[in-house]
């Protein structure tokens, strides 16, 4: 088991969302930054898509009853085991009553945590992400706080390298103050923004609120006017969507995003770059990188190309340390 | 990649969102239900779910050949093609206006009409569930009187308690559960639309009827 001891708002818990209930108005929910949840269970030896934590504030601390294994995945955040700090992207054992401390984030904006064979909730609509407007799924569909107790689905391999598992991401984490490149595609109303605003739309930055959530990002930086307005008849959306209301700034949909909407869409952010926002803090910047499918495939197939090195790299290292032995 | 005349545009890299310039009524969602049906047996889509007489295909992988997926979608809808559903009624009892109707008085501000009088359009009207979207088990109903018609709110309020009845647009329909909204609120109603234990989960599907019946009148 593992107890919360303390934890900010909003940490639930998430998997890699609940697919195939759009036609029924429910969303996908599921991590905000699913490269890291994927990551951190790689690490494990979990499947791909195993419940983790997502905690998307710190400081947070945890205690764990029993000898357990875990992967801190996500921002960099000063974690420790009792006193030892531990390298980001760590995957190792904890000992009976130590306690694992999450400390502020200096680069990111979500720490995933991750347990042997994934966090044991129950499986509802098949998925085990909390679904937090409809109060259901994760951890009794709420978000979690101090005193929760959290159990792994089996019980930890007696094989885990003692040295624990870290991997190194030079690719994947972002400095902070830098901006954030999203490459996306022209949505349906995007030939009918002024020109203006299709310039400052796709060379301007803009920044994330504080008014930012599971639910989407709203952004502050240029206007965007159209050339000619009218309601638009609901459609589906989902989440990358950049949608302007009739203020001009826009909101792109995310994990937790409505299922429909009807507000004008500028341009839909490809899936492969949706973890950059997952790891984005209110007041970072960001900046549109206009793409087509064939961009959002070669995309697509860096991110393959990517986890396949590193679960090789994964499988390398543990492979090491328990030759040591 | 040039889609600009063409009836399909992108969601998201796999996503595609189709819409036809029809009219907004029944006929013409019928004719989306149908196509629907079909394109939910092609190869890859993993989902083909109505909106307001357009339709949106959520795909497994990036989809190879958009000008093939367009004019099959463009075939499909030239085709005609319709679906009839034999649909339940549903009675829904509502409190209009009040604290659960806020924005009662500039629909009636908005529409040149009494408060009264809308309230009467508005629940003297069958609706019928065009679509299921936006959040789990909210019902897109199609059958509001033109004389309701309003724009959607220039800032979403970022909280409104299920249950709560809006319109704009051409549209209205009542919340599931508590969520941001960008619609004007009229009243409010006691109704489950949507359970995660029980089969279907959704209490309606498009083809389903709604009728609203006035508990009290706060105005």
């Amino acid at each position: 088991m593992i107890e919360i001891l303390s934890i900010p708002p909003l940490a639930t818990v998430q998997d890699l969302g609940r697919d195939n209930h759009w036609f029924q108005g429910l969303g996908r929910a599921g991590a905000m930054d699913p490269v890291a949840l994927k990551l951190a269970n790689m690490m494990l030896g979990n499947e791909a898509g195993a419940a983790t934590l997502e905690i998307p504030l710190s400081p947070a601390s945890f205690r764990f009853s029993e000898d357990q294994v875990f992967a801190l995945t996500g921002a960099a955040c000063g974690a420790r085991l009792d006193d030892v700090p531990l390298p980001r992207y760590w995957a190792g054992l904890a000992k009976a009553g130590q306690e694992l401390h999450i400390g502020p984030f200096q680069q990111g904006g979500r720490v995933y945590l991750a347990v042997y064979g994934g966090v044991d909730v129950p499986e509802i609509l098949g998925s085990r992400s909390t679904q937090l407007r409809e109060s259901f799924g994760g951890f009794e569909g709420r978000i979690l706080r101090a005193g929760d107790i959290l159990k792994p689905a089996l019980t930890p391999p007696a094989d885990f390298p003692s040295n624990g598992v870290s991997i190194s991401l030079p690719e994947l984490s972002q400095p902070r103050g830098e901006t954030i490149e999203l490459r996306a595609l022209p949505a349906a109303e995007h030939d009918s923004f002024t020109d203006i605003a299709l310039t400052a739309f796709w060379s301007e930055t803009y920044r994330i609120t504080p008014q930012s959530n599971r639910q989407g990002y709203r952004l502050h930086g240029p206007e965007l006017t159209r050339d000619h307005v009218g309601e638009l008849r609901s459609h589906g959306i989902i989440p990358g969507i950049v949608q302007v209301p009739g203020g001009g700034q826009p909101i792109i949909q995310l994990a937790d995003s409505a299922t429909m909407g009807g507000y004008p869409k500028i341009a839909a952010v490809i899936s492969a770059d949706l973890w950059r926002l997952g790891q984005a803090l209110p007041g970072d910047s960001l900046r549109f990188v206009q793409t087509d499918l064939d961009g959002a495939r070669s995309a697509e197939r860096d991110m393959q190309e990517l986890f396949s090195t590193l679960a090789n790299d994964c499988k390398a290292m543990k492979r090491l340390q328990q030759g040591w032995r | 990649m040039q889609i600009e005349t063409s009836r399909l545009s992108m969601l998201g890299s796999h996503a595609v969102l189709f819409t036809p310039d029809c009219p907004f009524d029944l006929a013409h969602q019928q004719r989306i239900w149908a196509i629907a049906d079909t394109a939910a047996n092609w190869p890859d889509v993993r989902e083909a779910i109505p909106g307001m007489t357009n339709l949106t295909l959520l795909f497994n992988d990036i989809p190879q050949d958009l000008d093939a997926l367009s004019s099959q979608l463009d075939a499909a809808w030239d085709s005609g093609m319709s679906k009839l559903v034999e649909g339940t009624l549903l009675e829904v009892g509502i409190h209009y206006g009040g604290e659960g109707g806020p924005h009662l008085e500039d629909v009636a501000d908005m529409t040149g009409l009494s408060v009264q009088d809308v309230i009467r359009l508005h629940s003297e009207a069958e609706y019928t569930v065009y679509a299921v979207g936006s959040h789990a088990g909210y019902c897109y109903l199609g059958g509001l009187d033109p004389r309701l018609e309003t724009p959607r709110r220039k800032v979403p309020l970022t909280s409104l308690p299920g249950g709560s009845l809006s319109l704009a647009g051409m549209q209205t329909g009542v919340s599931a559960s508590a969520g941001p909204s960008g619609w004007n609120t009229i009243g409010t109603a006691d109704v489950k639309f949507f359970d995660p234990l029980r089969s279907p989960a959704s209490l309606l599907r498009p083809g389903d009827r709604i009728k609203f019946n006035p508990l009290a009148v706060t105005p």
